[in-house]
């Protein structure tokens, strides 16, 4: 089989043709203008996303874990992963507002300040974790057992 | 500690126990509901722009049979573009945490030696990065117009447009040809059958911190979050305190009757209050008997209706219905000699520069008694926000076709 390449499913094969051959259809007309930015775009978004944003998420989520079991605390792992992945899901979105990027235009289009997005995510995120730490504090001697017991298996 | 490969196209770097065909199906299937929806209702907004009616509305003239589905826009209910781009913008935000979630189950696919086992598999790799580069980029690009960040390589109506088919050509090829296992993965663990082996679940797993369902119920929050901060923006109201993040969530721009959202201050439009003024002020409407000029104060004389619409925005938000008055366009049709038969309209701006300050409206959205040229609003005359001294309000279309500062009306089949 080695280095001999295959047909493989016709059926496959022939959605696949039509696939291709529609997306060229509006392709061509996706790449009338600045096509080099545009492949850019869709090919980078696949690339930054796969290779720069998942490791990296993943490579801070395993720092945790590890940080939080040299501490003998891994059972607090959820306080920590839940609201960092809510804030960060919020500042992923809407990261133009709060990092406050686009102020100018938002002042003229809207007639209101972007001023105070990055206040109002910095105070949502101060809820998210706030809440788990008081949480974490209710829960505390159960959190506390479950550390040193086994985790729980996969349901 | 256990020796790990340090290569990630070996499968045994990938140590996470959630992944696996459960957790992809799960999160596929909702996003093949979810994305089926952003599909339809941005091909609805597109047709709402009634892009073949004339050049002025179409961004996209190009499109060829790509427009095979459009049709006249309807007047009415007057909620219903409010409903369909409300659903359109509030749902893709919705779904960033499902779409993160369902990338990272699957990529270690990405990784795959040999890259090809057969032609046929070549070509799904090759779609996959039409499908996840395409789908990134409708998301990217829509996340990032909203919020009025036009960093992207054009017009954002072509390139979300375009887009979309081209991830929708690689969408649908993706769905028929993983739909029936996602499905048959779903109904095995309702049966709670066995889970057959599969390269999408590591093969030597870590110990578990999370269960699926805790991961699963993750995702659901943040999509839970964004929901709860965004869809004030479209609910409008009090509601609209809710969307602490969103582009127009939080509290209005100012108070009294003209206090609610803009999309775009007459200091933006470069509209002068010398041109806006009495003595200038002329708005110029042409017709079948030819043309007449009528001052703000003769406007006024003119029968009065009033109609309680919204304002909605392609980019997701709307307003209340707020209570506008002023002229019936249809009254102004047969001012220049069309009575009873209402003919399309073009409308133009004072605005000299920048998108959509010509607009063309069909003969449906004229002859609808709501559709006004509006001179007040809340019992007070427009700001200059607002489109002082006169505005087009009609029932049911995008924001941008509810022309500010009018001009000229040509009354005329387009």
């Amino acid at each position: 089989m080695r280095g001999r390449l295959t047909l493989g499913s016709p059926f496959q094969l022939l959605l696949l043709a039509c696939s291709f051959a529609f997306a060229g259809y509006a392709g061509v007309r996706l790449f009338d203008g600045d096509w080099r930015g545009i492949v850019l775009w869709i090919v980078g978004a696949a690339l930054l996303h796969d290779l720069v944003l998942l490791p990296l998420y993943a490579a801070a989520d395993r720092a945790v874990l590890s940080g939080l079991g040299a501490a003998g605390r891994r059972a607090w792992a959820p306080y920590v992963r839940v609201p960092a992945v809510l804030s960060g899901l919020l500042l992923l979105v809407w990261c133009p507002l709060i990092l406050n990027l686009v102020d100018t235009r938002y002042r003229a289009a809207t007639g209101m300040s972007a001023d105070v997005y990055l206040g109002r995510w910095l105070l949502i995120t101060a809820v998210l974790f706030g809440g788990s730490a008081l949480l974490l504090v209710l829960r505390g001697p159960g959190v506390r057992r479950a550390t040193k017991r086994r985790p729980p298996a996969v349901h | 500690m256990r020796d790990h490969p340090r290569l990630p196209t070996a499968p045994g770097f990938w140590r996470s126990p959630l992944r696996g065909p459960w957790l992809t199906s799960v999160l596929g299937l909702v996003l093949l509901a979810g994305i089926t929806v952003l599909f339809v209702t941005g091909l609805l907004s597109y047709a709402a722009y009634n892009p073949d009616l004339s050049a002025v509305n179409d961004t996209t003239p190009d499109k060829g049979l790509l427009g095979f589905y459009l049709f006249a826009w309807p007047a009415g209910p007057v909620w219903l573009y409010r409903f369909t781009q409300g659903v359109h913008v509030t749902l893709g935000v919705t779904l960033v945490p499902v779409l993160l979630a369902k990338l990272w189950s699957v990529v270690p696919r990405l990784f795959t030696l040999p890259p090809a086992r057969s032609l046929t598999h070549a070509l799904e790799r090759l779609s996959l990065l039409l499908l996840v580069g395409g789908g990134l980029f409708e998301f990217t690009t829509g996340v990032l117009n909203v919020q009025l960040a036009y960093v992207f390589p054009g017009s954002f109506y072509p390139l979300h447009f375009y887009g979309a088919w081209v991830f929708f050509a690689a969408f649908v090829a993706h769905a028929v040809l993983k739909t029936p296992a996602a499905l048959r993965t779903v109904r095995r663990r309702l049966r709670e059958e066995e889970e057959p082996r599969s390269d999408l679940a590591a093969p030597r797993p870590d110990p578990p911190t999370v269960s699926r369902r805790g991961a699963l119920g993750l995702v659901g929050g943040g999509s839970l979050l964004l929901f709860l901060t965004t869809v004030g923006q479209s609910l409008g109201g009090p509601f609209r305190r809710t969307a602490l993040l969103a582009p127009h969530g939080g509290a209005e721009p100012g108070g009294g009757p003209n206090g609610f959202q803009i999309n775009k201050t007459a200091a933006r439009a470069g509209i002068d209050t010398v041109e806006t003024g009495a003595d200038a002020w002329r708005l110029v409407v042409t017709g079948r008997t030819g043309t007449v000029r009528l001052g703000r104060a003769e406007l006024l004389r003119l029968p009065q209706h009033s109609a309680s619409l919204p304002i909605a925005c392609v980019e997701g938000w709307s307003t209340a219905d707020q209570r506008w008055r002023g002229v019936r366009l249809r009254d102004l049709a047969a001012l220049v000699g069309y009575d009873g038969d209402v003919p399309d309209v073009f409308v133009e701006s004072l605005q000299r520069h920048g998108a959509f300050r010509h607009a063309a409206l069909r003969a449906n959205q004229v002859a609808d008694g709501r559709s006004l040229l509006a001179l007040s609003v809340n019992g007070e005359d427009l700001s200059m926000d607002h489109g002082y001294p006169a505005r087009i309000i009609v029932p049911a279309a995008p924001g941008v076709l509810n022309t500010k500062w009018v001009a000229r009306l040509t009354f005329g089949d387009l």
